[in-house]
């Protein structure tokens, strides 16, 4: 072989044996990384949103085919995000946009996909709420809204999501009759309060509940079916005892049988022929509370066991958290202890302990504390108090099925945050008027001091649907 | 083989034959095209027309207008109301939409459109859609038909005449803020059913 001049046929034998070896060290690596490593990110295009990031180690979640193209990642969006992108929830769903006639309008945005506004691994372009498309999307099929709305004359094409104005998916809160028909409210409503939890009253309604294991029936310890030698903790059996759970019949075996450890359980030495497990998990606590648990998986607290991750971590959060909370995880048992599951403590304490940004930090010098302390202090009358749960996790009418509704807990504690007017009608409008609402969530340093003061600007909102009905009446009755 | 048998033989063979035979007919029967593009359009809006009536005046004017006993409205979730009669139909064409995805042999859509429609967006878009529209209008009685492309698909498309078959359709329509006419009377041409059935070429 005839090497290059000023190169030896040994030396360029010896490169070949370099770059060979690189390549095969390098395809080792890959390999390990794709097949057997937990940290993937290395194949990762770019940094994922917030609202994705938690799954960085679990490409799967989205790309569930790895030939897959669009149709595969719309249908990973819509696995998880799919029950709120219908109407009502949804105002511009997928179905408005699937007629042929909007082929032209779907050529320049194509509605139908969630990528198309919101792209993944574009960090250097997604906006707030995970948005990547340019601000004017609203143009290219609302340009003609002043012929409509006469009101919206010379509007910036950049306003229209502006908070209080429009949101493009969940717009409940803010459509003109439900503005129409919340003018005039007072800033505070008279029957202020949240509506009651009612779970242990619609046992009865719950197809799901174990009611013939486990009888609606007040039990005491002498009733515990825990095997002997797992009653030794007085503590743990008082507590249980002192628990809604022993109230309503549930029994130890009720949360303690294993369901994703059978195998386990099956090899019990002992040979109990209850499965018994010393750690339920959330599968456990889905046998009576799928609803909630369903949710819980939904948010950013329970998206990572969702996708059968590890728990997520404190200290793996992108918002502020106190650092002496960093090694927490993120489970049914974070917020409700095992047996003292106090629901007092797991609206306020169990948030203010991990969350440590300005407005959490703020909460406890709020108007909104002073009433909770009130509450639950027994001053105040039940429901009248607002703790962080009131807000975040808000008590929503659902349906439990194709009959019945319940007042639920709503664990999806993301699902309101943002655009945040979402939190209007499940949270602000129990005890405030929409107006004030409004305005209230307008003002970014009033969110920031939890609301302590009044909201230093007015949306138009209100006062532009006010003006749309008079002038309608008017033309109506032939003025 | 006696001769019992063998004719009992041949007339399970025969029998099978004619069984055959009479499947493979039935089977030509339902896969022989024999069906046009706008027969499938009336009789689909035949359907669909017939459907949206019997809601109008057996749900509808019934239980709202005459016996007064629950609202229609647009906001029916939050008023807790009966589903307007359009909604109605365009929740079902919105279904359609969906389903026909999953099954492109049975693909058709439709949709409710009009000239003076109270969401601008169920304004005709097409040039087919403004002079089928207009059609319907002026011709009482005509449908519409012509061929157009979308999107790089070819479709029949079929429009026919809604009508105001009830009070209420006109003045509900009069009555709303964003009604672009406000004179409406019961008979009037309010829109079109605009139907869609894709077509090779």
């Amino acid at each position: 072989m005839k090497g290059l001049p000023g190169t030896s046929t040994g030396s360029i034998s010896l490169a070949w044996l370099v770059w060979l070896f690189s390549t095969c060290v390098g395809c080792a690596f890959f390999a390990h990384v794709l097949f057997k490593g937990e940290d993937k990110t290395v194949f990762m295009p770019g940094p994922l949103s917030s609202g994705h990031h938690q799954l960085a180690e679990s490409c799967d979640s989205c790309h569930t085919d790895a030939f897959g193209g669009g149709p595969v990642l719309q249908e990973s969006c819509e696995s998880c995000h799919g029950d709120v992108r219908k109407k009502p929830f949804d105002s511009h769903p997928k179905a408005k946009f699937s007629d042929p006639r909007n082929a032209d309008m779907l050529a320049d945005l194509n509605a139908t996909q969630c990528v198309t506004c919101h792209q993944e691994h574009k960090a250097e372009i997604t906006l707030v709420n995970g948005v990547t498309q340019p601000e004017d999307f609203c143009y290219q099929c609302h340009e003609s809204i002043a012929e409509d709305r006469p009101s919206h004359e010379g509007m910036g094409f950049d306003t229209c999501a502006n908070s209080g104005c429009h949101n493009f998916h969940d717009n409940r809160a803010l459509y003109t009759d439900f503005l129409v028909k919340h003018l005039d409210q007072p800033e505070v409503l008279e029957a202020a309060g949240l509506p009651e939890r009612e779970f242990a009253d619609v046992l009865d309604m719950l197809i799901e509940y174990p009611r013939e294991q486990f009888p609606v029936e007040t039990l005491s310890q002498v009733d515990a079916d825990a095997p002997e030698e797992k009653q030794q903790d007085a503590t743990v059996m008082a507590q249980w005892e002192a628990s809604g759970h022993a109230e309503q019949g549930v029994n130890c075996t009720a949360c303690h049988t294993s369901i994703a450890i059978e195998s386990k359980a099956d090899a019990d030495p002992a040979g109990n022929e209850v499965h018994w497990t010393d750690e339920p998990m959330a599968e456990n606590c889905a046998s009576c509370h799928g609803i909630e648990v369903e949710a819980f998986g939904k948010g950013k607290h329970g998206m990572r066991l969702a996708a059968g991750l590890s728990p997520m971590s404190v200290g793996a959060a992108r918002l502020p958290m106190h650092e002496d909370a960093a090694h927490q995880e993120l489970t049914c048992n974070s917020c409700h202890a095992a047996h003292d599951y106090d629901v007092v403590s797991a609206a306020v304490e169990a948030c203010v302990g991990c969350h440590a940004d300005d407005h959490t930090v703020a909460y406890r010098n709020s108007k909104h504390y002073a009433l909770w302390l009130a509450e639950t202090e027994g001053n105040g009358k039940p429901g009248t108090g607002v703790s962080c749960a009131s807000c975040h996790m808000p008590r929503v009418s659902q349906d439990v099925d194709d009959y019945n509704s319940r007042i639920v807990v709503d664990h999806n504690q993301s699902a309101n945050l943002a655009p945040n007017s979402k939190m209007i009608r499940g949270a602000c409008l129990e005890c405030h008027g929409l107006g004030f609402s409004i305005d209230a969530l307008m003002d970014d340093q009033l969110i920031v001091n939890n609301f302590q003061g009044l909201p230093a600007m007015k949306n138009d909102s209100l006062p532009m649907a006010r003006e749309l009905m008079e002038s309608h009446e008017k033309r109506k009755n032939g003025q | 083989m006696k001769t019992r048998s063998k004719i009992l033989f041949a007339s399970t063979i025969g029998s099978a034959m004619t069984l055959g035979v009479a499947a493979a007919i039935a089977n030509d029967a339902a896969d022989t095209p024999s069906i046009t593009p706008k027969t499938m359009a009336d009789a689909l809006h035949m359907v669909m027309d017939s459907d949206r009536a019997v809601y109008t005046r057996r749900i509808v004017n019934r239980l709202a207008a005459k016996e007064k006993v629950i609202t229609a409205s647009e906001h029916f979730e939050d008023e807790k109301a009966l589903v307007l009669p359009a909604q109605m139909f365009r929740f079902g064409a919105e279904m359609v939409t969906e389903r026909a995805a999953e099954n492109p042999d049975v693909n058709f859509s439709y949709s409710l459109q009009s000239l003076w429609p109270i969401n601008s967006q169920n304004a005709p878009k097409t040039d087919a859609e403004k002079e089928g529209l207009q059609f319907v209008v002026d011709n009482k009685g005509e449908n519409y038909y012509t061929t157009e492309e979308l999107g790089g698909q070819n479709y029949f498309t079929a429009i026919y005449a809604d009508t105001a078959v009830s009070p209420v359709c006109a003045s509900c329509h009069n009555d709303h803020v964003d009604s672009p006419r406000t004179d409406f009377k019961i008979g009037d041409v309010m829109g079109g059913v605009v139907i869609r059935i894709p077509i090779e070429s």
